[in-house]
């Protein structure tokens, strides 16, 4: 994966996929801004999901213990892993024990972060998306670029042209007249997938929530496929990062509130699935939760960046940020893309590697995430932050910028010298070219006319006309 | 009422006839001016871009220039949000300054109570409201307020207003391409107004959205809201 500008380099000259996601992301941009206008305690809410978020991982690993005891009295099994090949195994394992090869799946950020489909597969195992975007982004072999709407990239064109050659491949075909209606194109899936839910004995999800005081876990979505998969099966696997515990029902109260209105900006999510251990009788009767750290303990040492584990995927920021309309999701290299990505991925991968080292630098600091963010994560202070340690660490570009900040800032720390240099520039002012050579500068003049230097610096002028 | 400018270093360098129009616009209004002329760069680009530690000695030369002044005003609604949002960590004396730092607007608003000012300028002028003023400061209508009180100005709605225009400091010069694409955007949106005059009172934004604007020589120039404000029928600014 190249680093984030150089991605972005391709994005900015895809027509098509700026259009795409102009239109859609403008759309519900709007949307959320009149669904969050119609609650006056928005603010209250805001704040409150904020320090439950805090307190909750302030004492993480209470909470967590006692939902393993929850989950456990009820009837289901806990597997703790530390990183992405661990929680691999384990679901690995799991299903391999149910004698299956192929499992359905409810759309999850936490399984696409481990690679989880890309490793059934390379274990024999099939893995079938049944999110309707999902599903989009795995026919045409493609990579999600937005938390919420994994192919908000494409249009409806472009998806019935993917259903029309793909879904054959996979299972019922898509009917040869297919329209790019929303009508059609929704029936089509359904019926594919309808044979899918019918036949599977494993099912595979994430969760929203897991409430530590009973051992329920939480799924919220609008189609109704997530309830499908984990009601059909009959063993049910859910891969959650630790995060995602909150101590009580009543914690549920804040986030059913605010995570409807930032994602889809609707008052309620049309289905909420929650689910505790097993019932005889009633939905899978195996149940396992593999919990999942990945980077999260580390980024919870972090005081400044642990803000970022706050985050309840709601996709708001996405949608505002006017680097990700332009560059697209695919740009950060990253199964978290947008202003969330550039601050979660660095602290849940590190930095070595030039495409994470390039995300904290992924944005203009607008703030405009910050600002509909409803845990209130400061995302340009974290940005900032992780710009820090980035610049920290060397690397390549950092050891030679460092020198020139330096250098800069002796300058600037030195009015005089910084006055010689304004009245050099100003007097030479005549023959300055209007653009640069060399990358940066050059960069920065290809779009644009440098100023025209002035007569004097306001140094000068104030001296020479109120001193 | 004697206050300090902070011109800021851009501003200084670039773009000092808006320090001229600050100083003549405060000075009509009966505000005594004085330069500390051991002001440099507020370090917002240093901190900006992850240079903590180089930030330091530029935050205590700030604090060190303006000590003793209750009111330090500045036409410059980020480096105002840099020492407002961003110098109190650095310490106490760090932390003494940052109220006493107004933006031009708030001072002229809240300070000096004056919406009007008294200026003239028959032209079509559309508003930008820079990210920084308008979140970190949160500026809100202050800037509106102050251009529909001018006699002559036609105030147009910028279609899109609240979107960054890419510039973002070292964001322009590390993300080339997605800074460029967000001012087209901008510019695009701006000259959709009919307006001859785009207006901000950030010149780090118009540095940006201006030079995009003159390679296309496009009949719209930017300009420095103190400019406009500086401008009388006795002497128009430009
Ligand atoms: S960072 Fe905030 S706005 Fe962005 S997805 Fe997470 S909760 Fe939503």
């Amino acid at each position: 994966m190249p680093a984030f500008p150089k991605a972005a380099h391709e994005a900015v000259r895809n027509e098509t996929l700026r259009a795409n996601l102009r239109h859609a992301t403008h759309t519900i941009r709007d949307k959320r801004a009149r669904a969050v206008a119609e609650l006056d305690d928005w603010a209250a809410l805001r704040e409150a999901g904020k320090r439950i978020k805090d307190r909750t991982l302030r004492q993480l690993d209470t909470h967590l213990l006692q939902l393993e005891e929850a989950v456990t009295a009820a009837g289901g099994t806990v597997h703790w892993a530390a990183d992405a090949a661990e929680a691999n195994r384990i679901v690995t394992g799991l299903v391999r024990a149910t004698g299956e090869s192929e499992v359905v799946k409810v759309k999850s950020m936490a399984t696409q972060e481990i690679g989880l489909n890309e490793h059934l597969e390379a274990e024999g195992i099939a893995a079938y998306e049944t999110d309707l975007a999902e599903l989009i982004v795995q026919l045409g072999e493609d990579r999600p670029s937005h938390i919420l709407v994994p192919a908000i990239h494409r249009n409806r064109g472009e998806i019935r042209d993917i259903f029309r050659s793909e879904m054959g491949k996979w299972g019922r075909p898509a009917p040869d007249d297919l329209t790019d209606s929303p009508a059609e194109l929704a029936e089509a899936a359904r019926l594919h997938l309808r044979e899918k839910f019918l036949r599977a004995k494993v099912g595979i999800s994430g969760a929203n929530f897991m409430v530590a005081e009973t051992g329920t876990l939480v799924v919220v979505e609008s189609e109704g496929n997530g309830r499908m998969c984990l009601t059909l099966p009959e063993t049910l696997i859910s891969v959650v990062g630790i995060e995602k515990v909150v101590p009580t029902w009543r914690d549920l109260e804040v986030f059913l509130q605010t995570l409807p209105r930032s994602s889809t900006a609707e008052r309620m999510n049309p289905y909420t699935s929650m689910w505790t251990g097993t019932t005889d009788g009633d939905g899978p009767g195996t149940f396992h939760l593999v919990l999942l750290d990945n980077g999260r303990t580390d980024a919870l040492a972090d005081e400044v960046g642990r803000q970022a584990l706050r985050c309840i995927r709601c996709s708001a920021c996405l949608n505002v940020c006017p680097v990700y309309e332009r560059a697209g999701g695919h740009a950060y290299g990253s199964v978290y893309p947008g202003p969330i990505g550039a601050i979660l991925t660095p602290q849940l991968r590190g930095t070595a590697s030039e495409v994470d080292a390039s995300l904290p630098y992924a944005s203009s600091l607008c703030g405009a995430c910050y600002e509909v963010c409803p845990v209130a994560i400061d995302i340009p202070e974290v940005l900032v932050h992780l710009r820090e340690k980035v610049a920290d660490q060397g690397g390549k570009g950092h050891r030679l910028e460092k020198a020139a900040v330096r250098a800069a800032g002796w300058v600037l720390d030195h009015p005089g010298v910084l006055a010689a240099g304004e009245r050099i520039a100003s007097k030479t002012r005549r023959l300055h070219p209007k653009k640069l050579p060399g990358p940066g500068a050059g960069a920065w003049t290809e779009s644009r006319d440098l100023p025209e230097m002035p007569a004097e610096p306001f140094r000068d002028w104030w001296r020479k006309n109120r001193t | 009422m004697r206050v300090a400018l902070f011109v800021t270093c851009v501003n200084d360098a670039v773009f000092p006839s808006t320090g001229v129009a600050t100083v003549r616009l405060l000075e009509r209004l009966g505000v005594e001016v004085d330069f500390p002329a051991a002001q440099s760069c507020c370090g917002q680009p240093q901190f900006n871009t992850g240079y903590r530690a180089e930030t330091e000695p530029l935050v205590r030369r700030t604090v060190r220039a303006f000590e003793g002044y209750d009111h330090v005003v500045t036409p410059s609604g980020s480096c105002a949000a840099m020492v407002r949002r961003h110098y109190p960590p650095f310490g106490a004396d760090a932390a003494g300054l940052a109220p006493r730092v107004y933006e031009l607007t708030e001072f002229l608003v809240d300070v000096l109570g004056v919406t009007d000012v008294g200026a003239y300028f028959p032209h079509r002028v559309t508003y930008h409201p820079s990210c920084h003023g308008l979140r970190l400061l949160g500026l809100g209508e202050r800037p509106r307020r102050l251009l529909e009180a001018v006699k002559g100005l036609e105030l147009v709605e910028l279609p899109g207003a609240e979107e960054c225009c890419g510039f973002g400091g070292t964001f322009a010069v590390k993300n080339p391409d997605v800074s460029a694409a967000m001012g087209a955007d901008k510019i695009t949106n701006a000259l959709s107004t009919g307006a001859d005059v785009l207006c901000g009172a950030d010149n780090s934004c118009l540095l940006h959205v201006g030079g995009m604007l003159r390679r296309q020589e496009a009949p719209l120039r930017a300009l420095h809201l103190a400019e406009i404000l500086a401008s009388t029928e006795e002497e128009p600014w430009a």
